[in-house]
This record gives structure tokens, C-alpha cells and sequence, in this order.
């Protein structure tokens, strides 16, 4: 778990999921997906209420059992590991921390990914949360509370990133940042799997809709 | 897709066996238990020192048997739930746990009122009594996790998680007589060097065992059948409600 | 730092701020003793001899008070997701969020016991007994007790249930810790017998408890 996945020209790795199927409580949630993408490319999941988009993600960050069918992150020799180990989700709930600051916050992220301290700087500037390091994470807006909760996209290190509903609160400004963020992990040879109901523009995304199947 | 709690064709089959065994077991339970208490009540010597007060032991030590196998059948029903995930044993595992819970209670009940002559008092902390106290506190909070989660698969996971964890009371339960100097008396039955008390008692204790045994048999065979028509019911009026998704690329 | 000490960190951090649990924990212990201690009534005599088990008593059912948010907070700001992706050994990770309550919870009420023995007439050869026994017996309290709260995580409240859950488990963590307290005090010989006990009450949970909490972790995850 403490190897660094990380998207450089000098690794590149490439996202396969095949048959995958998920059910719940007894009820098939999902049956048979497959998706296939090459370092570079960005997917963006459509689908209604309810689908099952944030099933899907989680079973591909390892928080969910999948029923069948498997999910690997692959290197271009071959080498292969789990999509858990492979890849950074990051869901609807920002998993931060009100009593700590911003900083505490991502010092703590940034010990559990294994990720060196200069990171930190990094990451907090390139969601602009520079002027905020020492506040208290409670203190910050809905929208910069989401900022942080999307630093963790970099501090990470991990060339498949899952995000879902990224830009619920964000502001045009913020929608804006996000998306050359992942326009640079895109050419630093990563991928990115979006799930969201926003107009995102990322140059040459693919986009993968959720439709309706037969009940098992 | 792998056979899950709420799979159709395996447990129809243990329908059809459950149904014909039921009768069966039925009938044995009543002969064993009217030959047990006839032994119990009229076949038996009393006791030179407890007068006819000791025939209570008839229906209390067989409980307590039972309350100690019952927890042993749901920590084994348990495991091959976990780790093989056969939806019948946790069916069985949940549909045991409030028969275990009657016998233990019964046990304790009947202690009670056997121990008040010979001890003068309703109660006493000694480490049989409380051990088995504790098991009954087990059994309760078993069935308080099945019914808290209303998503049944991840009850039966977590209600195992929970059974086994606590199974290490049963070795403590059965040996504490033994550790600790009490007030209960030591084994006189299932120990070492063989049953210590006469025959004429150990066959009413031998044939109230076997009824209760074949009692929790029966009942546990009933339950099942009826848990598992109700998940039945259940998972086709779930699927009626829903339908599932698959991925489409644009 | 690896991730467990940041975990530990963190936990404890949180638990000592504002609104975190080891205040409360210690507030609500001082209180159920002197709430016992006013209903034992002036008698001196009686008060010395059930000031060890009652302290006992007290200090289980502070930690009790505090286990479901060992993990619900987490759960519900999407920490946990966090915690369990990045962890590669659930059980150790586990361990380390009861390390982290015991450091937050035990210590303070071990800390705070000697003034709560004086309130209550402990007697002056009961100190050192009740002390060892809770600092060997609460580590067994913290373990078993996020073990439960870990089975629960997913429920919207859990108090009662954690308490069902916990209460045959504790039972005999309480036998023995208080009877090595009150056994201590008198020079009773079986004050080694129940420290022996209740040690390996506690090892026994160091080994088992993690493994289970890691097991109903996963299962409680949406």
C-alpha cells in the first residue's frame, strides 16, 4: 500500500475493469461492466439517480465488494495490481476533519498516503487554499471545505483518480481549476474517472452513461 | 452469480427434507420427554439430603447442557456462514439463538429455585452462575445485532463476527466449577473419569437431554422454514421494485 | 510518520479539543461516583469498602458512554473510506484506533482516579491496586469496546446496541479488575490470581479484538 502509483511520463498505467457485477441486499445493482482506459484518457460517468455511479466507483477503490468480473491497474510491462492499491477516490463527503486546520488536515492525508511533506504546499496551492493553512477546517465555506476535500486528489500520488460529483459546490472559478488539474494529470499520462451531472470540458473525455438493464 | 442469502434453489430442497422430517422429530421429543419425566418424577430415588427438591435437577441440568450447545451450534453455524458463506448456516445460526436463549433462561430459573433451599438465598455471584448469567447476556445481544441492520446479508456477517468473538465464554462456562472453589457443585456428569452419580439418576437426566435435543431440533427445523419463505417473499417483492443497470459508451 | 501514528495523532488531538470525548468521559466518571458515593449515604466504613469496585464500575460505564464515536465521526465525514483504502493491515489499523480511545479515555480517568479515591474514603493500601488494575484493565475495555462500536458503524444509533453487545464482554473485565482492586487492598492472595486473570483477559482481546473490528469494518462498508 505504500507504493506510489504515481502519473509521470516515466510510469504510465492503464485502467481495465472487466464483467464486473455488484449487488446489494440481494438485488443486482450493477452486471457485466467493462471499461477499458489507456494513461491519458478521462471518463466521464452519466447517469440518473441512483444508477449506481458511486457503487461502481467505490468497488473500484476497493470500499465495496464486487459480486464478479475484476478491475486492475496495469503497468505497460504487464505487471498488474488491484484497482484498490492503484487508484485515489475521492467521494461526495469531503472526510475532513472541523476541529483540526487546514493544514493538520492535510498533513494527516498526507501520512496515511505516504506522500513526503513538500507535497502538502503543493497540493494546498493548486486548489488555492495558500491563505487558509492555519485556519480551522470548520471555519471554511462549503466550497473551500470541497477544495480540500479534492486536495487529496494530489496528495495522493496515484495515476487513476475516482472522482465523484467533484464539483457539487464549487464555484465557476473553482469548476475552472478543477478541470486544468486534471487537464495537467492527463498529460502527465494519467486517468481520471469522473462521475458527475455537471457540463465538465476536459479535452477528449469519453462519456459513459449508466442505462438501465434487466433485472437479474 | 455465487448462491447468496437469498438464493431459491437450495433452500427449497431443505424445505422438502424439513418437511419430512419434522413428524419425526416431533414424535420423538414427546416419547422422550414423557419417558424422561416419568423416570424424573416417579423412577428416581430422592435425594437422602435434598428430599424430593432434587428432582428439579431433571429439567435444569439438561438446560444447561443445551444452553452451552445451543451458543456452540450458533458459533459453528457462524464460522461456516463466514467463511463459506452457505446461506443456510446463517439462517440456522439466527433461528437458534432465542432456543438457546429460553434454555439458558430456563437454567438459570430453575437454578434459582432449586439453590434457594439448598443455599438459602435466590442467587449467588459464584463463577457458574455469572458465567452463564454472562451467556445469556451473549445470546441477547446476538439477536439484538440481527434485528438492528435491516440489510440481512450484512447482519449475518456481523452477527457471526459477534458469535464467534464470543464463544470463548464456553470453555469458561464449562471449567469454572472446576477453577474456582464455588458453590455449584463440580461436574458430575460429562468429566474425565466418567459420570460420578448413579445410574437411576442418569438415565431420567440422559432421556431429558435427548428430548431437549430433540425439541431444539424440531423447533430450529420449523424456524428455518419459515425465515427462509419470508426472505422469499422479501427478495421477489424487492426485484419487483428495482431492476439493475449496465454501462453504455456514447 | 506512518499512517497508524498519524491516526493516533489525530484521534487524540481531536479527543483533547474542544467538544472532543475525554473531558466528557472524565465528567461523566467523577459524577457516577459521586452519585454513588451520596447514595451509600454518610457511613464511612461502607463507602471505603465499595470505593474500588465502585471506581470500577464508574470508569466502565464512562468508556461505555464513549465508544460509538471511536467511529461514527469518521464515518459520517467520509474518514473512514480514507482510513480503510489506505490501510494495507485493517486489524493493526484497528488496533491503532483503540490505542488512540484508550490514550484518550483510559488515561484521563486512570489519571483523574487518586481524587476520586479521596472522595470516597479509599483506603490508603487500595491506591496502588486500583491504579494497576485499571491501567492493565481498560486497554481490555478500549479494544472490546471499538470492536463494538466497529460492528455498529453503519447503524444511524448505536448506543443501546453497543451496549448490549458490550456487556456480557465486559463482565468479566469488571470481575477481575475490581476483585484485584478490593483483593489488593486486604493483602488477599487472590489479588495475583485476578491481576493474572485480567491480564490475560487483555492479551486475549489485544489478539482478537483488532481481527474482529478489521472483519466488521468491511462488512460496514456501504
Amino acid at each position: 500500500m505504500n507504493e506510489t502509483f504515481a502519473a509521470t511520463p516515466a510510469h504510465r498505467y492503464r485502467f481495465r475493469a472487466s464483467g464486473v457485477s455488484i449487488s446489494r441486499g440481494g438485488v443486482q445493482i450493477l452486471s457485466d461492466i467493462s471499461l477499458a482506459l489507456d494513461p491519458g484518457e478521462t471518463a466521464i460517468l452519466r447517469g440518473p439517480n441512483g444508477a449506481g455511479k458511486t457503487t461502481l466507483l467505490r468497488a473500484f477503490a476497493g470500499l465495496l465488494r464486487k459480486d464478479g468480473g475484476q478491475a486492475l491497474v496495469q503497468t505497460m510491462d504487464g505487471k498488474s495490481v488491484d484497482t484498490a492499491d492503484g487508484t485515489i477516490y475521492c467521494g461526495p463527503l469531503n472526510a475532513v476533519k472541523f476541529s483540526l486546520t487546514v493544514d493538520e488536515n492535510l498533513r494527516f492525508w498526507a501520512a496515511l498516503y505516504n506522500t513526503p511533506p513538500s507535497m502538502i504546499a503543493e497540493a494546498r496551492a493548486a486548489f488555492g487554499l495558500d491563505a487558509h493553512g492555519g485556519r480551522n477546517a470548520g471555519a471554511l465555506s462549503t466550497g473551500y471545505c470541497r477544495r480540500l476535500g479534492l486536495s487529496r486528489l494530489l496528495l495522493a500520488r496515484k495515476a487513476i483518480w475516482l472522482a465523484d460529483e467533484p464539483t457539487a459546490s464549487l464555484d465557476a472559478a473553482a469548476v475552472n481549476a478543477f478541470e486544468k488539474i486534471v487537464e495537467r494529470h492527463r498529460g502527465d499520462g494519467g486517468i481520471a474517472i469522473i462521475a458527475t451531472h455537471d457540463a465538465l470540458s476536459i479535452a477528449s473525455a469519453r462519456t459513459i452513461e449508466l442505462k438501465t438493464g434487466i433485472a437479474a | 452469480m455465487k448462491p447468496s442469502l437469498y438464493d431459491l434453489a437450495n433452500p427449497l430442497r431443505f424445505d422438502r427434507i424439513a418437511r419430512a422430517a419434522l413428524p419425526w422429530l416431533v414424535a420423538a421429543t414427546i416419547v422422550l420427554m414423557t419417558l424422561g419425566l416419568y423416570f424424573a418424577l416417579f423412577n428416581s430415588p430422592a435425594d437422602y439430603q435434598q428430599g424430593q427438591s432434587v428432582r428439579i435437577m431433571y429439567v435444569h441440568v439438561p438446560a444447561a447442557w443445551m444452553a452451552l450447545f445451543c451458543y456452540t451450534v450458533i458459533a459453528g453455524a457462524s464460522a461456516v456462514g463466514f467463511i463459506w458463506k452457505h446461506p443456510l448456516a446463517d439462517v440456522a445460526a439466527k433461528e437458534a439463538a432465542p432456543i438457546g436463549a429460553s434454555f439458558t433462561l430456563l437454567a438459570l430459573i430453575t437454578g434459582s429455585l432449586w439453590g434457594k433451599p439448598m443455599w438459602g438465598a435466590w442467587w449467588a455471584w459464584d463463577a457458574r452462575l455469572t458465567s452463564v448469567l454472562i451467556l445469556f447476556f451473549l445470546y441477547i445481544g446476538y439477536m439484538s445485532v440481527w434485528r438492528a441492520f435491516p440489510d440481512k446479508t450484512r447482519a449475518a456477517r456481523l452477527a457471526a463476527i459477534l458469535a464467534i468473538v464470543g464463544f470463548v465464554n464456553i470453555p469458561i462456562i464449562k471449567f469454572s466449577v472446576e477453577w474456582w472453589n464455588s458453590l455449584h457443585q463440580p461436574a458430575s456428569v460429562f468429566r474425565g473419569g466418567g459420570p460420578t452419580i448413579d445410574g437411576s439418576m442418569l438415565t431420567p437426566l440422559f432421556l431429558m437431554g435427548g428430548a431437549y435435543m430433540f425439541f431444539f431440533a424440531a423447533t430450529l427445523t420449523q424456524s428455518m422454514r419459515s425465515e427462509l419463505a419470508a426472505r422469499r417473499l422479501a427478495r421477489l417483492q424487492e426485484i419487483d421494485a428495482r431492476s439493475s443497470y449496465v454501462l453504455v459508451e456514447q | 510518520m506512518n499512517g497508524r501514528q498519524a491516526i493516533i495523532l489525530r484521534d487524540v488531538r481531536l479527543a483533547f479539543r474542544a467538544g472532543g470525548g475525554s473531558f466528557q468521559a472524565v465528567a461523566f466518571f467523577s459524577v457516577v461516583c459521586v452519585l454513588f458515593a451520596l447514595a451509600a449515604g454518610p457511613d464511612l466504613r461502607l463507602m471505603s469498602k465499595i470505593a474500588a469496585p465502585v471506581v470500577w464500575t464508574a470508569a466502565l460505564l464512562a468508556t461505555l458512554i464513549s465508544l460509538d464515536q471511536i467511529y461514527r465521526a469518521d464515518r459520517e465525514d467520509g474518514s473512514l473510506d480514507v482510513i480503510v483504502a489506505t490501510s494495507d493491515e485493517l486489524a493493526l489499523t484497528a488496533a491503532a484506533k483503540a490505542a488512540a480511545h484508550w490514550l484518550s479515555t483510559g488515561v484521563p480517568l486512570i489519571v483523574a482516579t487518586p481524587l476520586l479515591g479521596l472522595l470516597m474514603n479509599l483506603e490508603a493500601g487500595a491506591y496502588a491496586p486500583l491504579m494497576l488494575s485499571l491501567v492493565i484493565g481498560t486497554p481490555a475495555l478500549s479494544l472490546i469496546g471499538a470492536f463494538a462500536a466497529a460492528l455498529t458503524v453503519s447503524l444511524p444509533r448505536a448506543n443501546l446496541l453497543i451496549s448490549l453487545i458490550v456487556s456480557p464482554l465486559y463482565m468479566p473485565i469488571l470481575i477481575f479488575g475490581a476483585g484485584a482492586a478490593s483483593a489488593g487492598a486486604a493483602g488477599d492472595p487472590q489479588y495475583a490470581a485476578n491481576l493474572k486473570l485480567l491480564s490475560a483477559a487483555t492479551l486475549f482481546a489485544a489478539i482478537t479484538a483488532p481481527l474482529a473490528s478489521a472483519a466488521a469494518l468491511r462488512s460496514n462498508l456501504d
